[in-house]
C-alpha cells in the first residue's frame, strides 16, 4: 500500500502554511517532516490524521489499484498530549484504547514490556515521569495495528536509551510493512528515510 | 532548660507517625473493648429508663440522639484544634486527625438529624421543620461535606491540609454568627410548629442512662478516629511507596 | 463502546470528589430556600417540586463543560475523533453523555427524594418528582453536550456552558415541573406532561449528540 498526496495545501488562521505539496510513501518506508517552527508541520500530520481539512489537493491510500480515502481509521496519530489518564492506571488506559481502536495482535502487558513498564503496569498514569508517560503513550501504537504511524515530535521527553529502543520499535513496524510520517527535527535515528522539508520554498 | 528540651523531644516524638501507629496499636483494642462495654451497659440502662409520660417509648431516642449532636460540635471542635495544629505548631499529624475525624464528624451529624427526625415525626406530624436548632445542626452537615468535598479533592496531603486547615477554622468563627443569624431568622418568621423540651427538667432515671451513654458514645468516637487516622497514615505510605515504584522501574528499557 | 463506557465511569468514580460535589450543591441548593422563603412549611410543600427541579437542573449544569473539555486537554479527543469512522462519533457523545449522567445525574435523582422531605412534601409528591426527574434529567445531560462541545475549545468555557444552555432547558423545567404537580393536584394531568418529558428526552438523545459531533468535528485545530 502507499499514501499518495497530490497538490495538498495547508492553512492555519486562514494563513496558508505549505502548498502544492506532492508526496507518496510505499509500504516499509519512512518520511520525515522538517523544518523550522511554524512550518506547518504538525498541521500536515493532523490535516493527514483528518483533524483539520485541507485547504487544496488531495490525499489517498493506494492498495493495488483501489483508491481509498479513509486515511484516518489506518492510521496511529502520536501528538503532543499524550491521551491518557492520570487517575487510571496504565494497563486500564491502554486496555481502553486497545478496545476501542480495535484489538492488535500484541497484549497490553506485552506491549508495556517493549517499552520497558511492564512492571509498573498497575500503577497510576499520573505517577510516572514524563519519560515514562511518553514510552506508555507509546505503547498505544502496539496495542491496535494499523499501517500508517503519524508521529508529532515523538522523542520529546525521551533519554537516550528509550530514543533509542524506539528507533527499534518503528524499524520493526517498518518490517513488517507499515508507514511512519514523522514530524521532527531530531534525528530519530532511522536507517532509511526519506525527507520532506516545509518551509524551505517559501 | 533541660526540662524544655526534654519537653520538646516527647512532643516531636508523640509526633512521628511510627511512633503513633505503635501507640494506636497498644491503645485501640483496650479502648474498644471499653467502648463495648459502657456502650453495652448504657443500653441496658436506657431500656430500664421508664417511658415519658407524654412521649412514650419515642423518649428513648434521646438516648442516642443527644449523645449524636454532641459529638456532631465536639468533632468539628477537634478538627478546629487540629486545623490550628497544622497551621500554627505545623505538627505532622494534625492534618491527618483533620482528615479522619471530618467523614466521623459528618455521620454522627447525620445521625443526629436523622434520630432527631424520627424523634419529632410524632410531635410534629412531619419528618422535618426548619426549627432554628436543627436548621443549624443541618447548617453544620453541609460544612462538614463541603471540608470532605475539599480534602477529597486536592491530591497533594501537603496543599490540601493547609487548604481544610483554613476552611476549618473560618467555618469554626462563622458558627455563632450562622447560629445567631438562623435564630433572628426563625423567630421572625414565627415557626409553625412549636418544639419544646416541655421545659421541666429531667429527671435522674432519665439522665444517668443518657450519661453513660454519651460517654459511651464519646468512647466511639476517639476509637474509631483513632482507626480513621491509621488508616490514612497507611493509605499515604502506600501511595509513597508507588510513586517511588514508580521511578525505580525506570531502570531503563528492555532491549 | 462498552469499553468507553467503563472508562468514563471509571474515571467519574476515581475522580475524587466528583459525585460529592454534585450532591453538595443540590443539597446546598435546596437548604438555602427556606432561608429566603420563610420556614411556612405550607408554602415550601407548595413550591418544593420546583425548587427540586431548579436545584437538580442547576447541579446537572456543574460539570458539564468538562465533558469533552478534560479528553481535549490530554488529546483523547483527537483519537475519539479520529476513531469516528470506526465507531460513529454521535455514538461516541450519546455514550459518553450516558456515562455522565450514570455517575453525575443519577445520585441527585437518588438523593431528591430525602430533599423532599426538608420541603415537606407529600409522599406521592416526592414520587412523581422523583419519576420526572428520573426521566427528565438526561434531557438536560444531552442538550448540556451541545453546549460543552461548541464551547470545548475556550479556556474559561465553564459559566458559558450554562447561559448557553440554560434557556435550550426550558421545556424540560416546564414539562417536568407540571408532572411533578399533576401527580398531586387534582384538575392537572400527571400523564400527559410526563410523556412529553419523555419525549423530549428521547428526541434529544438523537438531536444533542448529532449536533455535538457536529461541533466537535469543526472545533479540532
Amino acid at each position: 500500500m502507499r499514501l499518495v498526496a497530490e497538490k495538498l495545501a495547508g492553512e492555519r488562521g486562514g494563513e496558508t502554511l505549505f502548498s502544492d505539496l506532492d508526496f507518496t510513501v510505499a509500504a516499509g518506508e519512512a518520511l520525515l517532516v522538517t523544518g523550522p517552527n511554524g512550518a506547518g508541520k504538525s498541521t500536515l500530520l493532523r490535516i493527514i490524521a483528518g483533524l483539520l481539512a485541507r485547504s487544496a489537493g488531495s490525499l489517498r491510500v493506494v492498495e493495488g489499484s483501489e483508491n481509498s480515502d479513509e486515511v484516518a481509521q489506518l492510521a496511529h496519530y502520536l501528538g503532543h498530549l499524550n491521551a491518557m489518564k492520570p487517575v487510571l492506571s496504565i494497563e486500564e488506559n491502554l486496555e481502553f484504547w486497545r478496545a476501542f481502536n480495535g484489538a492488535g495482535k500484541r497484549s497490553v502487558i506485552a506491549a508495556l514490556d517493549k517499552v520497558g513498564l511492564g512492571d509498573i503496569a498497575h500503577l497510576p498514569f499520573g505517577y510516572l515521569s514524563t519519560g515514562q508517560k511518553r514510552r506508555a503513550s507509546i505503547a498505544r501504537l502496539l496495542v491496535s495495528d494499523r499501517p500508517l504511524w503519524l508521529l508529532d515530535e515523538p522523542t520529546a521527553g525521551l533519554d537516550k536509551a528509550s530514543e533509542l529502543q524506539f528507533a527499534g520499535l518503528m524499524q520493526e513496524h517498518l518490517g513488517n510493512g507499515g508507514i511512519v510520517i514523522a514530524a521532527t527535527h531530531l534525528p530519530l535515528g532511522l536507517e532509511v528515510a526519506g525527507e520532506l522539508r516545509l518551509g524551505a520554498s517559501a | 532548660m533541660s526540662e524544655t528540651v526534654s519537653k520538646t523531644g516527647r512532643w516531636i516524638d508523640w509526633a512521628n507517625p511510627t511512633r503513633f501507629m505503635s501507640f494506636a496499636g497498644v491503645i485501640l483494642p483496650w479502648l474498644a473493648g471499653l467502648t463495648l462495654i459502657v456502650l453495652a451497659g448504657g443500653l441496658w440502662m436506657s431500656m430500664q429508663a421508664p417511658d415519658d409520660y407524654q412521649q412514650g417509648a419515642t423518649v428513648k431516642i434521646m438516648f442516642i440522639h443527644v449523645p449524636f449532636a454532641w459529638l456532631s460540635m465536639m468533632c468539628y471542635t477537634i478538627m478546629t484544634i487540629a486545623a490550628l495544629g497544622t497551621l500554627v505548631w505545623r505538627h505532622p499529624l494534625a492534618d491527618v486527625s483533620a482528615k479522619a475525624a471530618a467523614p466521623i464528624g459528618a455521620v454522627f451529624t447525620a445521625l443526629a438529624l436523622i434520630t432527631g427526625s424520627l424523634w419529632g415525626k410524632p410531635m410534629w406530624g412531619t419528618w422535618w421543620v426548619w426549627d432554628a436548632r436543627l436548621t443549624s445542626v443541618f447548617v453544620l452537615f453541609l460544612m462538614y461535606l463541603g471540608i470532605i468535598a475539599l480534602t477529597r479533592a486536592m491530591d497533594d496531603p501537603a496543599k490540601s491540609a493547609r487548604a481544610t486547615a483554613i476552611l476549618t477554622l473560618v467555618g469554626f468563627i462563622n458558627i455563632p454568627i450562622i447560629k445567631f443569624s438562623v435564630d433572628w431568622w426563625n423567630t421572625l418568621h414565627q415557626p409553625a410548629s412549636v418544639f419544646r423540651m416541655g421545659g421541666s427538667t429531667i429527671d435522674g432515671s432519665l439522665l444517668r442512662p443518657l450519661l453513660v451513654m454519651a460517654i459511651g458514645f464519646t468512647l466511639l468516637f476517639f476509637t474509631l478516629h483513632l482507626m480513621a487516622m491509621r488508616n490514612e497514615i497507611w493509605r499515604r505510605r502506600v501511595v509513597a511507596m508507588r510513586r517511588v515504584a514508580a521511578r525505580n522501574a525506570d531502570r531503563g528499557p528492555v532491549q | 463502546m462498552g469499553a468507553l463506557f467503563v472508562r468514563e465511569v471509571r474515571l467519574g468514580l476515581r475522580s475524587g470528589a466528583g459525585i460529592l460535589i454534585g450532591v453538595l450543591f443540590f443539597l446546598a441548593v435546596i437548604a438555602v430556600v427556606p432561608f429566603g422563603v420563610g420556614p411556612d412549611l405550607k408554602l415550601l410543600a407548595r413550591i418544593g417540586a420546583a425548587m427540586l427541579w431548579i436545584g437538580a437542573l442547576l447541579a446537572t449544569l456543574l460539570g458539564l463543560d468538562r465533558l469533552f473539555q478534560a479528553d481535549r486537554d490530554d488529546g483523547s479527543l483527537d483519537l475519539l475523533i479520529m476513531a469516528s469512522e470506526r465507531h460513529l462519533l454521535t455514538l461516541t457523545v450519546l455514550v459518553k453523555c450516558l456515562a455522565h449522567w450514570t455517575v453525575s445525574v443519577l445520585p441527585l435523582v437518588v438523593a431528591s427524594p430525602l430533599l423532599g422531605l426538608f420541603m415537606n412534601m407529600e409522599p406521592a409528591a416526592i414520587g412523581a418528582t422523583t419519576a420526572t426527574l428520573l426521566v427528565g434529567t438526561p434531557a438536560i445531560t444531552l442538550i448540556g453536550a451541545v453546549g460543552a462541545a461548541v464551547a470545548v475549545s475556550l479556556p474559561r468555557g465553564g459559566l458559558l456552558v450554562s447561559v448557553i444552555v440554560l434557556p435550550l432547558t426550558v421545556p424540560v423545567l416546564i414539562f417536568g415541573v407540571s408532572a411533578s404537580y399533576g401527580a398531586v393536584e387534582d384538575p392537572a394531568p400527571f400523564l400527559a406532561p410526563f410523556l412529553i418529558l419523555a419525549a423530549i428526552t428521547l428526541f434529544f438523545a438523537v438531536l444533542g449528540p448529532l449536533a455535538a459531533a457536529a461541533a466537535l468535528k469543526s472545533s479540532a485545530d
